[in-house]
């Protein structure tokens, strides 16, 4: 089933926000730090203001509420009047008639800074402030900004219970979501209203940003999602420009554009944390697992964004792959005084599902198991509870194992130097459990209109490319008895669409999905009753809606008459997940109504003497629940199999002496259609009892197993063990050397540091078949405090 | 403070023919064709993910050759065919590559698509029935993040066996 915008794609007719060009619009340019971390002691635009052409200039004074993605990290200023903190940070703005004059004008403003230190680094970040802490708010004389810790049953007993204990560190290096699309925002004010087109992800927590920092009641904001460049978590924040446009439009009364040039797309970044991790696991003499610890160290950049969720990515989803019967985690993310990270295509798990499948497949060696085999003993089981009381219900597991082993011939493959394959799994939630900010509404609302120009659906869910438009209007098509062509879209529009809180977590196909089933059948209730009354039909059952046609009536005959019946059509579903997390505080990040699962095997070529890497071929088999469009499901297959092959092998956001290392597109490596290996899905379809029609995610999942498996090819082909990604030349010579030098054949990480984490909360875990949810598992808690 | 402000900007009358039509425009000069194209003409269709020749995105067809619009100023397109992706369909009928595009989802978010298209519909004249390495290769400069590209591989296969067929 085609999309049902490619057409306007095809044709250049979809409007990104770039392509806006309103009546008057000026051009906003913004004044950036060039320093890493520096006090602002005084900013001067008296020269800028007087260019001709510009029309307005703002500093930090013109914006002094903070705001953030997440109510407990409300740090960022869209100016910063006080210090900046990453090379990049906003500083000043202008509007000018032009993008010349703009950029004219804010290299005519003066900025005297004071020079801090800059942190690094994880190391330097976790000892005491050089000069000052990068945020004063921690109240912390080092710049670690978070810290969690846990512990779901008796650790200590688990690995009493093994016959072999092993640890490990690994390295995953940042990475940058680098959409396409360079950020770009428009906004008009009129009538005392703003309005803003943005290539955002989530148009509500935009709308609630401008909100709080224009002080402007959401009621006199409306936030439009354009056509969308790509986001893959980089247009997940409410970011400097989308506030600055808005504010500088209110401050003219006249449009104002912004399009961030490619450096400043590397700037607002969001992507990737760099994470270092450490891992013990114990497991009895037969490969199961007795207990995991795990530890993480999250180098955050300068601000908060996603952050204090991404601790807790790092650390909960170990537990909906493999069956952990008793689990710590210890999690921290520092600052440094780098450009923010947040979340980029699988938030917070790539690093720890990168971790843990390079452990096990050591521990396997080591007690001389086959590491498929001892990864398959310990899969988690469908419909169980997870020791730290995850819900698993659908898990397609063993079935996508079975697939790529069988069609990748693993088990038989001949071993030959150069030549390697990995093996991989992975797991991904269909959607967070709770909204970013705490509200008991639904997370996704859809509206139907049907009237004499047909059916139109009305949902706040943006497409950004992954097809979420499509997969609406298939389900009402279904529902209704259309096809998905007859189905009007209006989307992404807070002023005329009802809320969906977002293109993130993979929650789109699952919630608003599920909202438009609702919505769809009750308008179908209402077509079907005034059909069976014009037909003098009594079981309702008996109405049959399909091809275009409600009992003996078409489409537009049944409309007509379920309107002369009940007046205006109009129908409305909605979403919400149930509660699902653990009796504990903190229960509320990782639980998801149902997880998507993955298994992949890579296979490369590896060249011992110049240390390339090349994949040759990728297989990829994803549980999906249901493919409600597979075609579309495929589409995001191999997207993430692409996305983490970048990662794997070359992506890297760096930095050298407080500068990003490479601030463009030339520099920062990614895959080209050269680097494309054969690529084979495979659709696992499990049917899961909580998603629409059965249906799971599909767009961030099948990235998580790609990226070990390739580490783990190489490790096939070449026998060196790589425990950093990317997997570089460089890195494999090194391994390599050490190998010829009898070394242990490894590059990677040699210690964790020390982080101060707190005393763990101990949890008592679940009995794994207790599956209870919602009204159920709260009334069997009463006294726990609220899950947030 | 730049340069250019403190002199006044240099404009030339530039002539233009862009997906067969002529345009007469007085345009300064350091202006890049990406820019006259979007901004003059306003046409939109042409996108850009750098403004620096490293991302293929605002490829065009010069004399049917594909070209990076960044780069080039509109004083060297003159006298030259220019095509973009609002010149690829024939009035409303859609050219093979823009259909087999749209049916096999080659098109995610769609911004690396005109770029895309473009480069593809000159391989297509160049080499009608190019192999899969063929396709790789004449599309290396441009990048998708969406796709894994796959499925455009897929779709410019697709589009060359009914343009081969018809
Ligand atoms: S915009 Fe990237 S090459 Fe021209
Ligand atoms: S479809 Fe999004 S960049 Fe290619």
């Amino acid at each position: 089933m085609p999309k049902v915008d490619g057409a306007p794609k095809v044709t250049g007719q979809a409007v990104y926000a770039d392509d806006i060009d309103l009546p008057r619009m000026l051009h906003c340019k913004i004044l950036r730090a060039q320093l890493p971390h520096a006090r602002i002691l005084s900013v001067d635009a008296s020269a800028a203001r007087r260019i001709p052409g510009v029309k307005a200039v703002i500093t930090g004074q013109d914006l002094p509420i903070r705001f953030g993605i997440l109510p407990v990290t409300q740090d960022e200023a869209a100016l910063e009047g006080e210090k900046v903190r990453y090379v990049g940070d906003p500083v000043a703005a202008v509007a000018a008639v032009d993008e010349e004059t703009a950029a004219a004008a804010c290299d005519a403003i003066k900025v005297e800074y004071q020079e801090l230190k800059p942190v690094m680094s994880i190391e330097e970040a976790l000892k005491e402030a050089a000069d000052e802490p990068i945020q004063a708010y921690t109240k912390r004389s080092d710049n670690v900004h978070r810290m969690v810790s846990y512990e779901f049953g008796d650790l200590a007993a688990g690995f009493a219970r093994a016959d072999h204990v092993r640890e490990d560190v690994f390295f995953f290096q940042g990475s940058t979501h680098l959409p396409m699309e360079q950020h770009s925002a428009v906004a008009t004010y009129a009538g005392g209203r703003v309005t803003l087109w943005s290539s955002t992800q989530v148009v509500h927590y935009v709308h609630r940003a401008l909100s709080k920092v224009l002080e402007l009641p959401m009621s006199r904001i409306r936030v439009i999602g354009a056509a969308h460049g790509g986001g893959f978590g980089g247009k997940t924040d409410p970011f400097a420009h989308e506030i600055v446009v808005a504010k500088l439009a209110m401050l003219t009364g006249r449009p104002v554009k912004c399009t961030l040039t490619r450096e400043e797309v590397f700037y607002a970044h969001r992507g990737r944390h760099p994470v270092l991790m450490w891992v013990k696991t114990g497991v009895t003499r037969d490969g199961r697992i007795t207990a995991m610890h795990f530890r993480s160290a999250l180098d955050g950049g300068a601000y908060g964004s996603y952050g204090a969720a991404s601790i807790f990515y790092t650390g909960t989803l170990q537990t909906v792959t493999y069956d952990i019967p008793a689990y710590k985690f210890e999690g921290a993310r520092v600052f440094t005084n780098k450009a923010p990270c947040g979340p980029k295509r699988g938030h917070g798990t790539p690093q720890p599902r990168f971790a843990v499948e390079l452990h096990l497949e050591k521990i396997a060696r080591e007690i001389g198991l086959e590491p498929v085999e001892l990864k398959r003993r310990n899969f988690v089981k469908p419909f169980s509870r997870a020791v730290n009381w995850l819900r698993i219900t659908s898990c397609g597991l063993e079935e996508c194992t079975e697939k790529v082993l069988a069609a990748s011939g693993y088990a038989d493959r001949q071993r030959q130097p150069g030549r390697g394959l990995g093996f991989a799994i992975s797991a991904y939630m269909s959607g967070a459990g709770t909204a970013i900010y705490w509200n008991d509404m639904p997370h996704s609302e859809v509206q139907l209109k049907v009237d004499r120009t047909g059916v139109t659906l009305f949902c706040g869910a943006m497409d950004i490319g992954q097809g979420s438009d499509s997969v609406l209007a298939q389900i009402a098509a279904e529902e209704l008895g259309l096809e998905p062509k007859d189905i009007h879209l209006v989307t992404a529009d807070t002023d005329t669409t009802p809320i969906d809180l977002g293109s993130y977590s993979s929650r789109v196909t699952f919630m608003a999905g599920n909202a438009a089933v609702e919505a769809a059948r009750r308008m179908r209730a209402l077509l079907v009753a005034a059909v069976a009354q014009k037909m003098g039909v009594a079981d309702l059952e008996e109405i049959d809606v399909a091809d275009g046609r409600i009992g003996e009536f078409s489409f537009e005959e049944a409309s007509v008459l379920a309107e002369e019946k009940f007046g205006a059509l109009a129908s409305a579903g909605s979403y919400k997940p149930p509660r699902i997390g653990g009796p504990f505080k903190g229960s509320g990040v990782g639980p998801s109504p149902a997880y998507s699962y993955s298994a992949c095997v890579v296979e490369v070529t590896a060249d011992a003497r110049s240390g390339i890497v090349t994949v040759e071929r990728v297989w990829i088999a994803h549980d999906i629940g249901r493919a409600i469009n597979p075609l579309l499901v495929e589409g995001q297959v191999e997207g993430s199999v692409y996305m983490a092959l970048g990662e794997a092998l070359m992506e890297e956001q760096v930095y050298r002496q407080g500068l990003h290392k490479w601030p463009s597109m030339l520099e920062y490596k990614s895959p080209t259609f050269l680097e494309t290996p054969e690529m084979h899905t495979f659709l696992v379809e499990t049917d899961d009892p909580e998603g629409p029609y059965g249906a799971k995610e599909a767009g961030q999942g099948p990235l998580l197993p790609v990226i070990p498996a390739v580490n783990l090819a190489v490790q096939d082909a070449l026998g060196i063990w790589i425990d950093e990604i990317p997997v570089t030349p460089e890195k494999v010579l090194r391994a390599l050397e050490a190998k010829a030098k009898g070394e242990p054949p490894r590059f990677g990480p040699k210690v964790f540091p020390s982080v101060p984490y707190p005393e763990p909360i101990r949890v008592e875990p679940p009995d794994p078949g207790d599956l209870r949810v919602g009204d159920e598992l709260e009334a069997a808690f009463p006294s726990s405090p609220r899950v947030r | 403070m730049r340069s250019e402000l403190d002199r006044p900007v240099q404009r030339e009358l530039t002539r233009l023919r862009v997906n067969g039509e002529e345009f007469e425009l007085y345009l300064p000069v350091h202006k890049t064709l990406l820019e006259v194209l979007r901004e003059d003409l306003k046409l939109t269709g042409t996108k850009h993910g750098c403004e620096l020749g490293e991302c293929g995105t605002c490829t065009v067809l010069v004399d049917g050759e594909p070209q990076l619009s960044c780069l080039l100023l509109p004083l060297q397109a003159e006298g030259r065919e220019l095509t973009t992706v609002e010149g690829l369909a024939e009035g409303a009928a859609l050219h093979p590559l823009q259909v087999a595009f749209a049916e096999l989802g080659a098109a995610q978010c769609g911004y690396c698509t005109p770029g895309i298209l473009l480069a593809a519909k000159a391989l297509l004249v160049r080499d009608p029935r190019p192999s899969r390495d063929g396709i790789k290769e004449a599309l290396a400069g441009n990048l998708c993040r969406c796709t894994g590209y796959v499925k455009i591989i897929e779709a410019v296969e697709l589009a060359s066996q009914r343009m081969a067929e018809a």
